[in-house]
């Protein structure tokens, strides 16, 4: 039986795979691409007559149908409406039969509620619990950032393929834009998220009793784990998102990832040549000359993950680099609960923090920066914060599209002066699209994405490290990236060579299931008797009944042959059980021809001729007119109707063998 | 005990020191301990053997030879060792052994192995070689039949204890001690020692091993004393035994498939051409010659680094270099058929020898050039002038390493590299020297090693892939980068080079390592552009690469890795002394913010940023380049720097900034700068007060130091010396100027100095006495010191020295005139304290008696010990 991987993202970062395996449909993630938001225009929260006084975009033709729709700025096109994401496939598996949702991070269930609310989905959703409510936190951000500008218009005009055919890049090139949806709702998100059932890692969660899926810390995030799929004689590793770098997350357990028949990879850094200590060191030098000179710094980013690591090392910065008295600010509606959790979360972080916990400290320094008022953090750019706001400063917000959230607004203000900097962290999305519709910008623009996912050399010796039977991961593993070809360094070289997916795709893996678990009753076990038929083997014949129930296979003893019953034909069928014939012994080993022969002779035969064939011999009884055909596996006589001589010869070749 | 030989040379007023030193010395821990008043000469005299030794020897002997007691530790075995090793140099072991018995007992007792602990085994095997050494001790020993007990087959080899690798490397140790003359030469041949030697070669233990070749060479070089002088040496055949049977074991070693036997025979080789310059080793080379050339046929070379050491070894001697059978042709061969990686210690070592013909240098340094022109040449850069892409038959092979595996890849480059980078510095360096394709190649490594280089080829794709990030490589070659700056490079290649040092000095991938070599290579460069535009200014293009330089500096400054920031001072530091008074310069740097960011990291909580921090703002400030003042704030930071430093002598907890801020004051005080000079005696009034009370030892030394310079420069200031005056210079008065000693007293200097004097660390305690001695010098250098104990208030003076000198410092030394203060210096006997200052701390401690005390107590066996047993 084959084991089928229906891929629905094309996204390496953002997966969404089915795999269907063993009469189970198992949805690992459900990540959603957000970069289809970079071809809309941003929202603001205030009014900006900048972007509102964008020139509409007319077609070469100078047709002007689409001037409603779409919006031109520093020779840039966007669509003017509310941002759409770009959601996994959906026709290519019907996703009501999917059975579980294993999710591997936070930011690989943020397309869960259009999966669960929108296809019939009727399963269960497995996650850890940081997972879950950061994850929550995270939908809570988007939707709260696209539902607080509230915009009327809905453009679909120019989603007809025709009419998107005669779009500028990157528009026309966009995929499926008909499937793009607008952001789910808050009551979406909450029904989504009580399909999860939460778990820990190591914890063994039985599927329908015919696998078995097992979360194991991934080193990357908070909860963030990859998943093991298993059963008796098949393994499936499941590695998404993961790190070996020590930041605050537990780290990554690797040991039980060994022995895979197949290792699905996905979720390695994007940005391959950068390596995270160098960047962060970036940071804080860009961070730290911006604010000497009386400029802003403003970073956009996600309310959790890469920003408690960002405060950890400014906390150990700030008074090194005499910044002690400039404030940093971190807005965004879940601000204040993305710093608490973090600190609830003891079991989840790695070592070092968990033995704060008991001293008792506050894992994260976050904590004593807000105390001592350095880091304040606030809901919205609206209320308290218009009144503690203090330049220069350096403000932590979202969203890192630089499309919605407060960050927009950020943009407008300091945009124009070239004191201040934006720093992009964020690996997700490209800073010179997230740039294109602030053009022209004066503020100072550093790049310094944080990405603490693995990266090609740490993947090689994972791999050497647990040497998976096959690996299948995204086809941009398999290859250099595009704009770094001489690059043979920056793809996945493995043995035998990875075999590789795209979106709606469809995989057989590379391995076939040939053994299947059966239990023996111990009764049952008892009445054996093995015999050694070779040094180390023995063998025993066993009469028993299969019993089939949720996947599990048992062998029970046969029922004692029962005296006929008038009754017998009814019990029969009552009881389902099959008849027990009187069994005949087995036989194994084999002839020797010589010997045979000369027992032959010894017993009266005479005129004996031997013949070799392809297969072994054939002895020849002349007189009795008679052959005796012995191959490797049968051993026939075949004589004329004389059966007291076939029962004979049966007899001389059964002295030769074993019987049991 | 008899005295005649280790005679005890008391001290000169009679009493003997060392008792009452060493109790002293063990009771306080300070080894000096009197300040002598009349400077009477009390130097004592090393003692090698005296009577309390001679009556602790034989209780040491007993203690030994029981095999109850608890042997002392290995190091105190060593160290007896070597105390005998000592005394039978200068003296008669034979006398030695006979004055005590307890010797020869102790040798006799260990020939029943059973009752002793194999670490005494070892050590009776080295002691009894160390006697033999001599030839009548040998006899002596010999007559008992000791040494065969010892050495011979019956000996040590039977002993159950030979498994144990001390006993077998003290065996081989006393042996090589004893094979000094000619009677150890017959007793090696009769007693089969040889042959066990051959055996011990491959012992599991390396040590063991490595000191049986030794041994061989010994014996080899034994045998063939005095056959040098003026008859020829016949050939091998007519060589004595025992030198032939070494000569065929080799030989045979040589022929054996096994690699470690082949390594054996050529270390034994290689040790013998390297250590003796005798003509028969000729004949050895000349018979030996094609045996080494057969290996070369063997696929894969054995022992490839030894042969390597061995054919360096006969090209540098002098024999053997100009023989007949020299070993040019040998090793031409030799270079041709190694792989790269091993034949470029051989390449190099070639290029080093003095004379070596002009051929055999190209082919070595094709040879070392392989590496970079195969990188080069995958990289389609220009390959350079005819020469460097010669031999090319090795280049597939050296291609092959590059792309082989990652490690081989590294290592070839590296040791190519550093090769390379040592050979332009000496004086053997290849002329022509391919400049120009060499900066090329540095430059394209450094380019793959970021990633930054366009591969035209799958091999440089494959390179690109594996030198990406890696810091081995970059590190190397920043560092050849940096040398290849002495050479003269076109104005094109120059622009590569600043552009990659400055890529590599951006780059946020760039480890502080790498970016540590980064700087210094960029001050090599900077260095060089200043020579070859012929003036001491900065070239134009030095001046375009400093405009980028300082963004770049600014950030480093910055980082948050500390070790980035500490190199970014240093290399701050740098320029500005380079370049300080050079007015582009200037203009470029304050038109930076890189002054003002160098006066906050004053404050960094690292110690060592700060440390460097203060060098390069007192630098900066120095040579008036201190941060331009922007606000009120800034300008109250440029006036202070002074205070600022001040603030972090007196309060700065580690001990690296404060002395960094001595450094900087005392150059200061030196260059006469302004805020030092407005008023100097409260300068080292204030430096002097923070300095006194300073834990750190450095600290003090360095507070001597800028005594020292305001001592000079004031002397200086009241007797101005004319260099062209006709008086001689004996002529000219010493006696001080009133008000220079009146300046001295004024100060807070005395107190400190003599503090110094008695301070617990000794290079203060040294330098305060150079100082004083100095100072003495210069003001009363002829007075007796009887004339000087009439000063007013000198006695008080002396009370307070004297409860110094005991530990008692609280007590101030109090006001001191002109004139007590030189009878002070005069009474002193400051000789005698240098004197003492010169022993190191510890040598009552490393005196033979302390050791056989030491050894002793720790079985109990000295008497007030025993007294104590119940």
């Amino acid at each position: 039986m084959k084991i089928r991987l229906y891929c629905l993202s094309g996204h390496p970062t953002l997966p969404c795979n089915v795999l269907k395996f063993k009469s189970t449909t198992i949805m690992l993630d459900c990540g959603l691409d957000m970069t289809s938001t970079l071809n809309f225009l941003p929202l603001p929260l205030v009014q900006s007559p900048r972007l509102s006084n964008l020139p509409g975009w007319s077609l070469k033709d100078g047709s002007v149908f689409l001037d409603k729709e779409l919006k031109e700025c520093s020779g840039h096109v966007f669509v003017d409406s509310v941002p759409e994401f770009c959601l996994p496939e959906t026709e290519l598996i019907d996703l009501s039969t999917v059975d579980v949702i294993l999710i591997s991070n936070y930011h690989c269930m943020m397309a869960l509620p259009y999966i669960t609310e929108h296809t019939g989905f009727t399963g269960t959703v497995y996650a850890t619990e940081p997972t879950v409510q950061i994850g929550r936190l995270l939908m809570e951000e988007l939707v709260n950032f696209i539902e607080r500008v509230p915009k009327a218009q809905s453009a679909s005009l120019w989603k007809n393929k025709d009419v998107q055919r005669l779009l500028p890049s990157p528009l026309k090139d966009a995929v499926e834009v008909t499937t793009w949806r607008r952001c789910y709702t808050m009551q979406e998100v909450n029904s989504a998220l009580s399909k999860i059932q939460l778990v820990g890692y190591s914890q063994k969660i039985e599927l329908f009793g015919a696998v078995q899926v097992t979360p194991l810390s991934s080193g990357y995030a908070l909860g963030s784990s990859n998943w093991i799929i298993q059963s008796h004689y098949e393994k499936v590793s499941y590695v998404s998102g993961s790190s070996l770098l020590t930041t605050h997350p537990q780290p990554m357990d690797q040991a039980s990832l060994k022995n895979s028949d197949v290792l699905l990879l996905t979720g390695l850094t994007q940005i391959p040549t950068a390596n995270p200590d160098g960047m962060v060191g970036e940071f804080c030098s860009n961070l730290a000359l911006t604010v000497r000179n009386g400029g802003n710094v403003l970073v956009p980013c996600y309310p959790s993950g890469v920003i408690y690591d960002l405060l950890e090392c400014l906390y150990q910065y700030i008074d090194s680099a005499g910044l002690s008295s400039i404030p940093f600010y971190f807005i965004s509606p879940v601000a204040n609960s993305s710093l608490e959790f973090s600190q609830i979360f003891a079991e989840w972080l790695c070592h070092n923090k968990q033995s704060k916990v008991y001293l008792p400290e506050p894992p994260f320094p976050h904590a004593e920066l807000i105390q001592t008022n350095k880091l304040k953090h606030y809901p919205s750019i609206h209320g308290d914060f218009s009144n503690d706001f203090r330049q220069p400063c350096v403000v932590f917000t979202g969203h890192p599209s630089l499309r919605c959230g407060d960050v927009v607004h950020f943009m407008e203000l300091w945009g124009k002066s070239s004191l201040n900097t934006v720093i992009f962290t964020e690996p997700d999305f490209s800073y010179l699209e997230a740039l294109a519709p602030y053009q022209p910008l004066a503020m100072k623009c550093v790049y310094c994405p944080i990405d603490t996912r693995l990266n090609f050399i740490q993947v090689s010796k994972l791999l050497k490290e647990v040497q998976p039977l096959h690996v299948v991961c995204p086809e941009q593993y398999t290859q250099p990236p595009p704009a770094q070809s001489h690059r043979m360094d920056l793809m996945i070289d493995c043995q035998p060579p990875a075999m590789s997916y795209r979106r709606a795709e469809v995989l057989a893996l590379p391995f076939k299931r040939r053994y299947e678990k059966i239990e023996i009753m111990p009764e049952l076990a008892d009445s054996l008797v093995p015999m050694e038929i070779k040094p180390g083997i023995s063998l025993a014949t066993v009469s028993a009944v299969l019993h089939t129930k949720d996947n599990k296979h048992i062998l029970q003893p046969p029922p004692r042959p029962t005296q006929p019953t008038s009754s017998k034909k009814r019990k029969r069928v009552s009881e389902d059980v099959p008849d027990c014939k009187v069994l005949k012994p087995l036989l194994s080993g084999s002839i020797p021809v010589e010997q045979f022969v000369q027992t032959l002779e010894k017993h009266g035969f005479s005129d004996i001729k031997v013949e070799d064939t392809a297969k072994g011999h054939i002895v020849l009884l002349q007189e009795a007119e008679t052959l005796i055909q012995l191959e490797e596996d049968s051993t026939h006589i075949i004589c004329d109707n004389d059966e007291t001589l076939r029962v004979r010869l049966r007899d001389l070749v059964l002295k030769f063998l074993q019987k049991f | 005990p008899r005295c005649t030989f280790w005679t005890l040379v008391p001290a000169a007023d009679g009493h003997q020191e060392w008792d009452s030193n060493s109790r002293l010395a063990r009771s306080r821990g300070v080894a000096f301990s009197y300040l002598a008043v009349g400077g009477k000469d009390r130097r004592t005299s090393v003692l090698i053997m005296d009577p309390e030794c001679s009556r602790l020897l034989p209780a040491l002997c007993a203690v030994l030879a029981d095999p109850r007691q608890p042997v002392a530790d290995d190091t105190c075995l060593e160290k007896l060792l070597d105390w005998f090793k000592t005394v039978t140099e200068t003296e008669s072991s034979l006398q030695l052994l006979q004055d005590h018995p307890c010797l020869v007992e102790l040798l006799s007792h260990v020939l029943k192995p059973q009752d002793v602990s194999p670490r005494v085994l070892s050590f009776a095997l080295r002691l009894a070689g160390a006697f033999a050494a001599q030839e009548d001790c040998f006899q002596y020993l010999q007559q008992g039949d000791l040494l065969l007990g010892l050495f011979g087959e019956a000996g040590a080899l039977g002993w159950s204890a030979w498994s144990i690798p001390s006993v077998r490397s003290g065996w081989i140790q006393g042996l090589c001690a004893l094979a000094h003359h000619p009677s150890a030469l017959h007793f090696l041949a009769d007693s089969g020692a040889v042959d066990t030697v051959f055996s011990l070669q491959g012992d599991p233990s390396l040590f063991v091993a490595s000191a049986a070749s030794q041994l061989l060479v010994y014996i080899l070089a034994l045998s063939m004393q005095g056959r040098d002088a003026g008859s020829p040496i016949p050939e091998v055949a007519a060589w004595p035994v025992c030198a032939q049977k070494i000569v065929s074991h080799v030989q045979e070693s040589l022929h054996s498939t096994a690699a470690p036997q082949v390594t054996q025979a050529l270390n034994v080789l290689t040790t013998t051409f390297g250590r003796c310059r005798s003509p028969w080793m000729e004949v050895l080379w000349g018979q030996l010659s094609p045996l080494v050339a057969s290996l070369l046929k063997r696929d894969p070379i054995p022992a490839a680094h030894s042969l390597v050491d061995l054919l360096l070894s006969v090209a540098r001697s002098p024999v053997l270099s100009s023989a007949a059978c020299g070993p040019w042709e040998i090793l031409a061969q030799t270079l041709h058929r190694l792989s790269p990686t091993q034949a470029g210690p051989l390449a190099l070592g070639t290029l080093k020898l003095q004379r070596c013909p002009q051929e055999l240098r190209t082919q070595a340094f094709g040879i070392l050039l392989q590496p970079l022109a195969c990188i080069l040449k995958a990289t389609a850069q220009a390959p350079g002038p005819p020469g460097l892409l010669d031999g090319t038959a090795g280049g597939s092979m050296t291609v092959d390493t590059l792309l082989s595996s990652k490690s081989a890849c590294v290592g070839l480059l590296c040791q190519t590299l550093a090769h390379l980078e040592e050979l332009q510095t000496l004086p053997q360096c290849p002329s022509p020297w391919p400049q120009e394709p060499l900066l090329d190649a540095a430059v394209i490594i450094l380019r793959l090693c970021d990633g930054s280089a366009d591969p035209s080829s799958s091999g440089a794709g494959r390179l690109c892939g594996t030198l990406a990030g890696c810091i081995r490589v970059q590190r190397a070659a920043l560092d050849f980068l940096g040398t290849l700056s002495q050479g003269m490079s076109p104005q094109e290649s120059m622009l590569q080079v600043f552009a990659i040092l400055l890529k590599n000095l951006e780059s946020p991938e760039s480890s502080p390592t790498v970016l540590k070599k980064a700087f210094q290579a960029t001050l090599r460069w900077l260095q060089s552009s200043v020579k070859t535009s012929g003036c001491s200014d900065l070239s134009p293009d030095a001046l375009l690469f400093l405009g980028e330089l300082f963004p770049v500096l600014q950030k480093r400054l910055c980082s948050p890795c500390w070790e980035v920031r500490d190199s970014a001072l240093e290399f701050l530091t740098h320029l500005s002394q380079h370049w300080g008074g050079q007015a582009d310069f200037r203009e470029e740097l304050q038109s930076s913010e890189v002054p003002m960011l160098a006066c906050q990291l004053l404050q960094d909580p690292e110690s060592y940023v700060r440390a460097s921090a203060v060098a390069a703002t007192g630098q900066l400030f120095s040579r008036g380049l201190q941060a331009t003042p922007t606000s009120s704030e800034n300008l109250q930071a440029q006036q202070g720097l002074l205070m600022d430093l001040m603030y972090i002598l007196s309060t700065d907890s580690e001990g690296f900034p404060r002395r960094a801020v001595l450094q900087v004051f005392t150059q200061w005080l030196r260059d006469g700068h302004a805020d030092v000079a407005r008023d100097t005696e409260w300068f080292v009034t204030t430096v002097l007060q923070a300095v006194s009370r300073d834990l750190d030892w450095e600290v003090r030394v360095q507070g001597l130091e800028l005594v020292q310079v305001f001592l000079t420069q004031t002397l200086g200031r009241f007797r101005p010396r004319c260099p062209y005056a006709v008086t001689l210079p004996e002529a000219t008065s010493p006696t001080p100027h009133p008000e220079f000693l009146r300046t001295l007293c004024r100060l807070p200097l005395f107190e400190f100095v003599f503090r110094a004097l008695f301070d617990c660390d000794r290079p203060v305690a040294q330098k305060a006495c150079d100082l004083l001695l100095f100072l003495r010098d210069e003001t009363a250098p002829s007075s007796g010191p009887q004339e000087t104990r009439d000063g007013p208030n000198s006695a008080s003076v002396e009370v307070a020295l004297q409860r110094w000198q005991e530990g008692e410092q609280g007590q101030p030394l109090g006001d001191l005139e002109p004139e007590a203060m030189l009878a002070l210096l005069r009474s002193l006997d400051l000789e005698g304290l240098q004197g003492k200052l010169a022993k190191s701390s510890d040598h009552i401690e490393k005196s033979p008696q302390s050791l056989l005390q030491d050894m002793l107590a720790t079985v109990g066996m000295l008497e007030e010990n025993e007294a104590d047993c119940y």
